[in-house]
Order: structure tokens, then C-alpha cells, then sequence
């Protein structure tokens, strides 16, 4: 199960690795002082593999999360995003890549206020460039997957918490992404539609659906299969959970 | 809280629209103005001053303002025109023409208890009504033997004889002017009115008559009107004129013309005038109505763009491209213009109704005001939105994303 790859600049990932980080690097320049967030990260993910990001604040998580999300460009280090180097690509590839390969689901849901959820679940495809009739038909059969396909027409306002996370969730799916992305996702959530929530990550994995969860809760780590804690700008721990 | 935020955003978006929709209606009444005006003047005011291929001969131009002080004084030392010089003309003219006198002054008509002040006073030949189409609504014009004997008889204004005799046939009646009575044998149709002024307050009696003294000096008249069949005659017929006033008056060739022959053209250039100062300033504040206009858009569409910052973070999230942003707001800020171009539309075309009826001017939409109106308003929006969209465009989606 823990077959990883010995990776070296100028190789490509195995097929079935999702992710694959090597000497993953982020530094900021804040007014003349250097930060170095992210000093060295190899990760490796394979597909359908259920993992969560852990750490403390300024462990780099954030960043690490930001680079896999192709949100931002790392500093030195390589980043294979399923067999596509996609490290050093222009700002137009990126949005490209995250239209096609990241399904981000956040914290505080950041759905269109004054949009259906069905408009809403709309959007990527939108930028997809996908005709009108098809977008409405990828849209509802998202909503309907994770439960919500009576409340298509919907306005964010009309829904509850977790109702509004899982229609992020269908907007996260809609395009068939290689990864799910969440960041903190029942954050804004109480405990019982938590469960729910993570229910609905639960059922997504099973179906096939790689999913990274970052998070700074324990219990909300413990339903992922494997636990990558960071600290520091680097990685501290790596641990499958037992069977 | 969904219904306060749309009457927010309603809100915003009149704000956005106003500069705009001042602008466009503003352009839309005031060319409809200028418009109405162009057609008012070429169509009824010239021809109704001096008439169709019409031109007069008089001392000095009767419609032509901002003249200098000399020019004036050198007008007024000119020589009258006198009824030998009219007849002259007349004679020597070969081209088929209408004529007639005319001389002009205001004055007090009465008849029986009442009396009617400031009205035109004209003494005329028979032709006069032809020439500026006066019709005769009833009895009729002089004949020319009265014209020749000077017969003490006149044709009443519409309106003047309804203030004189109200229901009262007026025809046979006796209206006197200064103490002399004239026999009242024709009565006008309704002429209307020029820029609100009433064209029909007026007596015209033969030129012979004992009118002559309330208008003029013995023997000499205010102009010598002449029409003929087509332009092409008019300007033969008045370089005749010319020749054979040139003659009388012993001129030599370098010597300026000491009279005026007047037509139409003379009105439509005072027209013209204005008109260029009219299009030089008109333009100006239309202009400076769709900067301020396009200003204000940008400035609403900035504001926008901060306070929707999280909304363009995770657009970007979701794979918009900077191009994809910069065509969102630049469509949002060109139809905050256009809908402010449209309201302005109909706007300006309620305002240039409103003038048109409530005020003298004539005022009619040029279309080619709409289709403009439109377009500058679209242009303002592109304008305006360039730089809010190109902001919101390059915006970095991580710290987007951290907006509250």
C-alpha cells in the first residue's frame, strides 16, 4: 500500500499517482524578510486514496494545500499533478488545470448569494465552455448525487449549513476532477451535519473519488485513510490508518 | 436580507446610470431642437418672412442681425426705395414676376367702441397676397383699379377682425386707423403663428391709399417684393434688378450696391449662424455630461469589484481566467451604460415632446440622435469599465479568497 516512488528530478510519476510533490518549496518576500512556508515536501498520492493535511498554524499546510491547488506556483521543487508537470505553467494553464483537475470545496461554502444552487453548480462548466443544455444537465445530475436534487432552483439563503456545503460539494464535482480539494470543510458546520458532511466525503471516496482534506481537527483527520502532518514547512508524520 | 441587498444593488445601479442618462438626454432633446428648428426655419419661417423664390428690395437687409456700428450708419444714410424705383424695376424686369409694394409699420386699429393696439399696418399693391400667401377667407383682396385709385379699403387679419366684431359679419364694416375710416372687404384665413407670435394682426390696405401716410414718407415704400416661377428665374429676375437699380442710382462698377436684395437665404444664414454655435457648444456638453457619466460608472464598478473580491477569488478557483473576469465586469459596466443610454432615449424624446408642445419651439427627434445616444452609451461603458475589470482581472485568488 505504501509503494512510494523513488523520485528523482527528471522522472515522471507512475500512472495511478495523483499527486507527486518533489522538494516542494514556497518562500514570500514580506517587505525584505523571507519567509519559507513550504522548505521541502515530497508527497505522494495515489488515485482513490482518502487523505488529510494536517498541522498548526504556520505549519504550511495552507500553502501546501494552495500548491496542490494550483492557486499558486511553488518557488523551487516540482509539482506532477496526474502525469503533468504543472509547476513553472502560466497563469492561464493554471486556471485551466483548476477548471478541469481540482474540485475546491472551503470553508464558508462561497456560494453566488443571488444564484440558484443549480447556477452555482453551473460555474465551472461555464468556464468549461460547455453549452448551455449540457451545463443544466451535469449540474442537476451533481446535485442529485450528493442529495439535493429537489432543491436545484434554490437560493443559497433558502438552505441550511450543510445543505450549502453540499451543493459546494456538487459544484467541486461537477467536472470530474482528479482530486476533491477540501479546506476546513465543516469549519462553519455543528457537529451532527459534520458527520453528515463527512458522510458525503465518505461516499464520494467510495465511489471512486480521490479526496485531501486539510484541517486542523483530529477528528475530522481520523475519517481519512491516511494522515500527512506538517510542521514547520515540512513533513513531520505520514501514517496510514490501520485497516 | 436578500431583499435589502437587490434594493441595495437597485440602488447602485441608478447611481452608475445617472451620468449617462443626463448625457444621452440631454443629446436626444437638445438636437431635436436643433432638428425641429432646421425644418421650422427652411420651411415655414423663410418662407413665410419673404416668401418662396422670392426676393425684396428694400434700402437696407431686413433680417440680418450683429451688424457693426458703421455698417449700420452707412445703411442709414442709404437712399429709400421710391415708387419710381419700383416702378422702374418692374417695368425692366423680363422675366415673368409677380410684384408688389409693401410698406410696414405698427400702429391702433378701431372700429365702432373698440380698439385694437400694435397691429402690423401694411400698405400694399394687389399682388401682395399672392406673394405671401395670404388667403382670402372671406370677401376678397383689392382689385386694381382700387389699388390704382387708392381707395380707402382694407383686408383684415383673422384675428383682428375677431377682436373687432367677434360674431359680427365684419365684411362692409368701417374700421378707422388714426381718424380715417377704411371699408373692410376681405378678412384673411388663419396664418397661425411664428414662434408664438400671431400672424394674423394685421390690416392691408392699397399703397395709394390714405394708409401711405401712417407707414411711410410721400413716395417712397419699405421694399419691392418680386416673385417669380423657380430659383433659376428668381436670380435672373434679380440680377435685373440689380442692373436697373445700379443704373438709377448712377453707381460705377466699383461701388458697393446703396440697397438690399433680400431673399430667403438671408434668414436661413442668420439660422445658420446659430445653428454652428448651437452644433459647437451642443456637442461640448454632451461630452462633458458622458465623462463625468463614465467616471461615476467606473468609480461604482471599482467599489464593486472590492466588495465582490471573494467572489472573483473563487471564480478564479473554479477556473475563470483573467480574461474571463475582465469580460464579466466589462459586460456589467456596458450595460449599466446602455440602460442608462436607453432610459436617456426616452427621456430626451418625452423632453423634445414636452417643448414641442408646451413652448414656441419646434422640436423634432433626429434619429440620428437615437442610434448615437446608443452608441456613446455602450462606448462609456467599455470605457469606463476597462480599468475596474482589468483590477478585478488581475486580482491574486488566494488573498481574494481570504476577503471577509
Amino acid at each position: 500500500m505504501t509503494r512510494v516512488q523513488d523520485f528523482r528530478t527528471g522522472d515522471t510519476p507512475l500512472p495511478d499517482i495523483v499527486i507527486l510533490t518533489h522538494r516542494l518549496a514556497r518562500e514570500y518576500d514580506m517587505g525584505g524578510e523571507i519567509v519559507r512556508a513550504l522548505r521541502g515536501v515530497d508527497l505522494q498520492i495515489r488515485r482513490n486514496e482518502y487523505v488529510a493535511i494536517m498541522g498548526p498554524s504556520g505549519s504550511g499546510k495552507s500553502t501546501l494545500m494552495n500548491l496542490i491547488g494550483c492557486l499558486d506556483t511553488p518557488t523551487t521543487g516540482e509539482y506532477w499533478l496526474n502525469g503533468q508537470q504543472v509547476s513553472d505553467l502560466p497563469d492561464d494553464a493554471l486556471a485551466r488545470i483548476r477548471n478541469k483537475e481540482i474540485g475546491f470545496v472551503f470553508q464558508t461554502f462561497n456560494l453566488l448569494p443571488r444564484a440558484s444552487a443549480l447556477h452555482n453548480v453551473e460555474l465551472p462548466l461555464i468556464y468549461a465552455g460547455q453549452h448551455a443544455r449540457q451545463r443544466r444537465a451535469h449540474a442537476a445530475e451533481a446535485l442529485r448525487r450528493v442529495g439535493l436534487g429537489d432543491r436545484m432552483e434554490h437560493r443559497p439563503n433558502e438552505l441550511s449549513g450543510g445543505q450549502r456545503q453540499r451543493v459546494a460539494i456538487a459544484r467541486a464535482l461537477v467536472n470530474q476532477p482528479s482530486i476533491l480539494l477540501a479546506d476546513e470543510p465543516t469549519g462553519n458546520l455543528d457537529s451532527a451535519t459534520s458527520q453528515e458532511i463527512m458522510g458525503v466525503f465518505a461516499e464520494l471516496h467510495r465511489q471512486g473519488q480521490t479526496v485531501v482534506m486539510v484541517t486542523h481537527e483530529a477528528d475530522i483527520a481520523a475519517h481519512a485513510a491516511r494522515v500527512v502532518t506538517l510542521r514547520d514547512g515540512v513533513i513531520a508524520a505520514d501514517q496510514q490508518k490501520a485497516a | 436580507m436578500g431583499l435589502g441587498q437587490i434594493r441595495v444593488q437597485k440602488l447602485k445601479s441608478v447611481f452608475s446610470l445617472i451620468g449617462v442618462f443626463i448625457a444621452v438626454t440631454f443629446l436626444i432633446g437638445a438636437w431635436s431642437i436643433v432638428n425641429g428648428m432646421n425644418t421650422y426655419m427652411t420651411d415655414k419661417f423663410a418662407g413665410t418672412l419673404v416668401g418662396v423664390n422670392t426676393f425684396h428690395l428694400r434700402k437696407r437687409p431686413n433680417f440680418t442681425p450683429n451688424v457693426t456700428d458703421s455698417t449700420w450708419r452707412s445703411w442709414a444714410r442709404r437712399p429709400r426705395i421710391t415708387f419710381s424705383d419700383a416702378d422702374a424695376v418692374v417695368k425692366g424686369i423680363t422675366v415673368p414676376v409677380l410684384t408688389a409694394w409693401a410698406s410696414d409699420d405698427r400702429g391702433d386699429v378701431e372700429a365702432g367702441t373698440k380698439k385694437v393696439t400694435q397691429v402690423s399696418l401694411t400698405g400694399a399693391t394687389a399682388d401682395y397676397f399672392a406673394i405671401r400667401n395670404i388667403k382670402i377667407e372671406q370677401g376678397r383682396a383689392f382689385s386694381p383699379q382700387e389699388d390704382r385709385a387708392g381707395a380707402a379699403v382694407v383686408v383684415l387679419g383673422y384675428d383682428l377682425a375677431d377682436r373687432l366684431f367677434e360674431k359680427r359679419d365684419p365684411l362692409d364694416r368701417v374700421v378707422r386707423i388714426h381718424g380715417i375710416p377704411y371699408r373692410v372687404i376681405g378678412v384673411a384665413a388663419s396664418r397661425g403663428n411664428l414662434f408664438g407670435i400671431s400672424l394674423d394682426k394685421f390690416v392691408v390696405a392699397p399703397a395709394l391709399s390714405p394708409i401711405q401716410r401712417e407707414v411711410n414718407p410721400p413716395g417712397v415704400i419699405d421694399a419691392l417684393m418680386v416673385q417669380a416661377g423657380s430659383e433659376p428665374e428668381m436670380r435672373a429676375a434679380m440680377d435685373q434688378a440689380e442692373a436697373i437699380m445700379r443704373s438709377r442710382r448712377h453707381l460705377r462698377p466699383r461701388q458697393d450696391d446703396n440697397f438690399a436684395l433680400e431673399t430667403s437665404e438671408g434668414v436661413l444664414d442668420f439660422w445658420a449662424k446659430i445653428n454652428r454655435i448651437l452644433m459647437a457648444v451642443g456637442p461640448g456638453l454632451v461630452l462633458i455630461s458622458l465623462v463625468v457619466g463614465g467616471i461615476v460608472i467606473m468609480n461604482i464598478m471599482l467599489m464593486a469589484v472590492a466588495e465582490r473580491t471573494r467572489e472573483i477569488g473563487l471564480r478564479k478557483s473554479l477556473g475563470a481566467r483573467r480574461r474571463d473576469i475582465l469580460r464579466q465586469f466589462l459586460a456589467e459596466a456596458t450595460t449599466i451604460a446602455t440602460v442608462g443610454a436607453i432610459l436617456g432615449i426616452g427621456a430626451g424624446i418625452f423632453l423634445s415632446i414636452i417643448l414641442n408642445v408646451a413652448t414656441p419651439l419646434p422640436a423634432t427627434v433626429a434619429p440620428g440622435s437615437i442610434l448615437l445616444g446608443v452608441v456613446l452609451g455602450g462606448g462609456v461603458g467599455i470605457v469606463a469599465g476597462v480599468y475596474p475589470a482589468t483590477r478585478a482581472a488581475r486580482l491574486d485568488p488566494i488573498a481574494a479568497l481570504r476577503q471577509e
